[in-house]
């Protein structure tokens, strides 16, 4: 009777861990469902957006200027931020912000990129913090799951 | 004929087992809880690889005492290359967030270390691609800690966290 309860759960962790393992497995290497918050990429993700992110993109480095990114936060490692590439390393980018008179410009650094919200009024990002280590990117955000509620 | 056909499922069985179990789980582990590397490079001599490129060490890397990014001063961590992102660099953790310290060589004296960034060096001061070139690194980047050296045998060891007294920080961040 104690070998049965004993076997069974011993047969129950054994499947939570496997299943487990290819859960971790699917979202390191092909990707998932993420769901963001905040008003910095506005109008393109909405606050609460349910979005679907792969993540082979970077383990392969093709992430393209232009691809909004899933990064772990440079101030904060527990925490995610979802921006768009705006220049990949050695690219020209603009620092000064779109109400200065003068415009300053600067090259992104070997190995970082340059990362900017939509919604350029109410984001942080590389204008605050600088450029981004490529290291830090999770995954390329490929499109938006929209649920019809009627 | 039928004894051909089940020997064939039986094959095919085995096979999805493997599949579905031995590598999600192998490769689990391999990325969450620890791996094995070789060192290369004199950054880190005489703690790491004092021989030179005649007998590199191997080393065992530990990424599940880094999960929550609770690295301590003196540890000696593998990182993501911030100027490299398809190279891993093993270096030894100075400073953390808030200490102030003086630098060799960077552009600045004297640094204070930002929020959710360290200072890493090697010990081979000169011959080392760390902080002094390229300045904080974020802790995202943080790959795993080094915590024994596994090859070869003769200098099998648990590596100590210990902080250079030349390299204290000036300043600590007051908890």
């Amino acid at each position: 009777m104690f070998r049965n309860v004993l076997g069974k759960t011993f047969r129950f962790l054994g499947y939570t861990v496997q299943y487990g393992c290819i859960a971790h497995c699917a979202f390191e290497y092909l990707g998932g469902i993420v769901v963001c918050s905040g008003p910095s990429m506005e109008p393109t993700i909405q606050n609460s957006d349910i979005v679907f992110s792969e993540n082979l993109s970077r383990h392969l480095y093709c992430i393209r200027k232009g691809d909004i990114v899933i990064v772990k936060s440079p101030n904060d490692p527990k925490s995610n931020i979802c921006k768009r590439v705006i220049g990949l390393e050695g690219d020209k980018v603009c620092t000064s912000n779109p109400s200065d008179f003068l415009k300053s410009h600067s090259y992104v650094p070997k190995g970082h990129v340059w990362l900017e919200g939509d919604n350029l009024r109410n984001s942080t990002d590389s204008r605050c913090y600088g450029p981004v280590p490529y290291g830090l990117i999770r995954g390329r955000i490929c499109f938006k799951v929209s649920l019809m509620l009627s | 004929m039928a004894q051909a056909q089940g020997f064939g499922r039986r094959y095919i069985k085995a096979f999805l087992k493997g599949f579905f179990v031995a590598i999600p789980v192998t490769v689990t582990f391999l990325d969450r809880v620890a791996c094995v590397a070789r060192v290369e490079g004199a950054s880190m001599q005489p703690s790491l690889n004092p021989g030179g490129r005649q007998a590199s060490d191997v080393v065992l890397l530990n990424h599940w005492s880094i999960r929550n990014y609770d690295v301590q001063r003196g540890d000696i961590v593998s990182l993501v290359s911030p100027r490299n992102p398809e190279q891993k660099i093993i270096k030894r953790v100075i400073a953390l967030e808030g200490d102030i310290i003086k630098t060799i060589g960077y552009k600045k004296k004297y640094v204070k270390i930002p929020h959710g960034h360290i200072w890493v060096e090697g010990d081979h001061h000169g011959h080392s691609f760390d902080s002094n070139a390229f300045g904080p690194v974020s802790l995202g980047l943080l790959h795993a800690r080094a915590t024994h050296i596994l090859w070869p045998p003769q200098r099998w060891q648990k590596l100590q966290s210990m902080l250079p007294p030349e390299r204290k920080p000036l300043q600590r961040e007051q908890e």
